[in-house]
């Protein structure tokens, strides 16, 4: 079984949410992600969002687009991200689903970038500028080999819509917790108790949501409502003041952990 | 058949590759769209503004001394240049603006790399009283300095996009990120046949009035039609306004010319079609310049309205068909051809559109006997003359 959907039936089990941290591979350089990635687990990541890296990163705020354009200076392309998996793998089996733009994806191949993701290790992969109707061959690609698609819906998504994307979700639903992009919000939307609670009449697939969560008392507020908080921008914020610092793991797997408290 | 398909499809080309949050108000702008072309009054509004305010029909003008030059060809020149504003770019942009009113809609975004559509765009928002955000790279904002004060002097708001490469593609990117913000209040106006559908479709269906009457023209002057239709490309909307209309007259050849910058053999050019492969950039499949990890290139082109990396989907698509042929004319090309047609005609024309010109001498050597062809001089030359000094009298 998919280590995604593993992990969400342990987590139910036991009643408890998913913390799912995003960093950018290859900001400051691939070995440090590596690193990263395993103080993430430490911490206490369920799941970890790997971002790729690209050029014209439409639905980023500020703090990712620079960490994207940092990760491309340093030659980071998707096969070197694999790699980085295959490695991390020998050490730890939490989920890792990486994010990316279509484009990278799409020049790999679809069916290559399936078979070589999950020979890699990868669980599921969640493409911002890709929606269901785009993706009917990336998900019968994915859906043969046991990789999770994961697709978004957004506050203006209306109801009709929902059933679609939940329809053609796997491993989870990433919701958009408003409209805009990724990037540090003053306040996290009040609504969105109520807006999950309208994704779970149409799907009991698990809800996880993102854009504008940056504090772990966000996180504690988002992680009542939904199954699972992801949390960008304000670990790549840090992660790039701390990137050339002895303390650079200390920092992160301290931020990392206050957040996985607020959403345990 | 008729295209795009009912997913905005041009062939495997095209479609809505955007975030989730721009789903919705794609589908019901479609809509909105669909329901203007069905409605009489909206056409009828339509083209009010374009008879009353940007000076529709233009003029389809037998370019008798460079016919003559050129030997071969029997050149006609659709002016678009003489339109208010100064090119063909006001035909989308009074379009999509009524189309904004009737959404009710009251703050309009756009993009613009030489500026010329972000004019267009802040002279429609005055028309009509509503709130102008331009995107622009700010490498294009010191290149083209004197379009910024007449968007300013519009009242448009000129925002300096300082991410990627500060040019038109990085000001796409940031007016998709306003758009995805503020979607509930704002359009917006995309000013080319690129991007989610059901742009690619609409800016076609709204630039098509190039062609249906250079269509009309050139019957009622030759009785046939030309044997060729040429038109720079650079997203492609001047080409496609005046190539849609003949997509049926299969002996009318089409012939899009890009930016071949210093040569199709270096990296210095703007030529999605002629070297780009598959990809998807600004919400559309398409061709694109990027390199094999599907990173997007710069482009470069002497002209700043062809100088991105991307293309309109149709075009990718009647390329793959075989239905328009893709070519490349390079700076010096342009430049040489814009001193041409002004020495030849007395039309300065601009450097986007002087690629069109450059490559006639090339169709001239080609043709067999007399051939008559329609070219499409996009826009006028005002707004190159810093350009044209620079390299031509300094």
């Amino acid at each position: 079984m998919n280590r995604i959907d593993q992990k969400f039936i342990e987590l139910r089990k036991v009643n408890r949410k998913a913390f799912i941290p995003f960093i950018t591979a290859g900001d400051p350089d691939l070995a440090v992600t590596e690193d990263l990635v395993l103080a993430l687990e430490k911490a206490g990541a369920d799941i970890v969002e790997l971002g790729v890296p690209f050029s014209d990163p439409m639905a980023d705020g500020p703090v990712i687009q620079a960490a994207s354009y940092r990760s491309l200076q340093q030659g980071t392309n998707l096969k070197k991200i694999l790699d980085l998996v295959r490695r991390i793998r020998c050490h730890s089996q939490v989920p890792i689903a990486l994010m990316s733009y279509y484009n990278p994806v799409f020049r790999f191949g679809e069916k290559d970038f399936v078979s070589e993701a999950v020979a890699a290790g990868v669980d599921g992969v969640i493409i911002p500028d890709l929606p269901a109707e785009e993706a009917v061959d990336l998900r019968r690609e994915a859906s043969a080999r046991g990789l999770a698609t994961i697709f978004f819906m957004a506050p203006t998504t209306p109801a009709a819509r929902m059933k679609a994307v939940a329809a053609a979700a796997t491993g989870f639903i990433y919701y958009v917790s408003v409209a805009g992009v990724t990037g540090a919000r003053q306040a996290v939307a009040r609504e969105i108790a109520a807006r999950v609670r309208a994704v779970r009449k149409v799907t009991d697939k698990p809800v996880c949501v993102g854009f504008g969560v940056s504090t772990p008392q966000q996180a504690g507020e988002v992680a009542r409502a939904a199954d699972g908080v992801i949390v960008g921008s304000a670990l790549v914020q840090l992660i790039h003041t701390h990137a050339d610092q002895a303390d650079l793991l200390e920092c992160v797997s301290a931020f990392a952990a206050s957040l996985a408290r607020a959403v345990h | 058949m008729s295209f795009p398909d009912k997913n905005g499809h041009y062939g495997s080309f095209g479609g809505r590759f955007v975030p989730e949050t721009l789903m919705a108000l794609l589908m019901d702008l479609e809509q909105e769209f669909k329901k203007a072309q069905r409605d009489p009054a909206f056409r009828k509004e339509f083209a009010y503004y374009l008879r009353e305010y940007a000076g529709r029909p233009t003029m389809l003008y037998p370019a008798q001394r460079l016919s003559r030059q050129l030997k071969t060809l029997k050149v006609y020149l659709k002016r678009e240049d003489l339109l208010h504003t100064g090119a063909h770019k006001v035909n989308n942009t009074l379009g999509q603006i009524l189309i904004a009113r009737r959404m009710g809609k009251k703050r309009i975004i756009a993009e613009t790399g030489a500026g010329q559509h972000g004019v267009a765009t802040a002279t429609v928002c005055a028309l009509f009283g509503l709130t102008c955000v331009v995107y622009m790279g700010s490498e294009d904002i010191k290149r083209q300095a004197l379009n910024v004060v007449r968007m300013r002097l519009l009242g448009a708001t000129v925002v300096p996009v300082e991410s990627g490469s500060k040019t038109l593609k990085d000001a796409m990117n940031e007016a998709i990120r306003d758009w995805v913000t503020h979607v509930k209040d704002t359009f917006y106006l995309i000013g080319t046949v690129a991007g989610p559908h059901p742009y690619p479709w609409m800016v076609r269906e709204f630039q098509s009035v190039i062609g249906q009457e250079a269509r009309r023209q050139f019957l009622a002057r030759e009785k046939k039609l030309p044997d060729y239709l040429v038109a720079c490309v650079g997203g492609g909307s001047n080409a496609m306004g005046l190539f849609h209309r003949f997509y049926n007259d299969k002996h009318v050849h089409m012939i899009g010319v890009e930016a071949a910058g210093h040569g199709l053999n270096t990296t210095a050019h703007a030529a999605a079609l002629c070297k780009g492969q598959p990809g998807v950039l600004h919400g559309c499949k398409s061709s694109l310049l990027q390199d094999a990890d599907g990173q997007v290139a710069l482009a470069h082109s002497i002209s700043a309205g062809l100088d991105y990396p991307g293309v309109g989907p149709e075009h990718a698509y009647y390329k793959e068909t075989g239905r328009a042929a893709y070519v490349g004319v390079t700076d010096k090309e342009a430049l040489d051809a814009a001193s041409l047609l002004a020495r030849t005609e007395g039309i300065i024309p601009a450097l986007e559109s002087a690629h069109a010109v450059a490559y006639l001498s090339k169709l001239a050597a080609k043709v067999k006997g007399k051939k008559s062809v329609i070219v499409c001089l996009s826009g006028r030359g005002d707004k190159d003359m810093g350009t044209i000094k620079d390299l031509l009298f300094s």
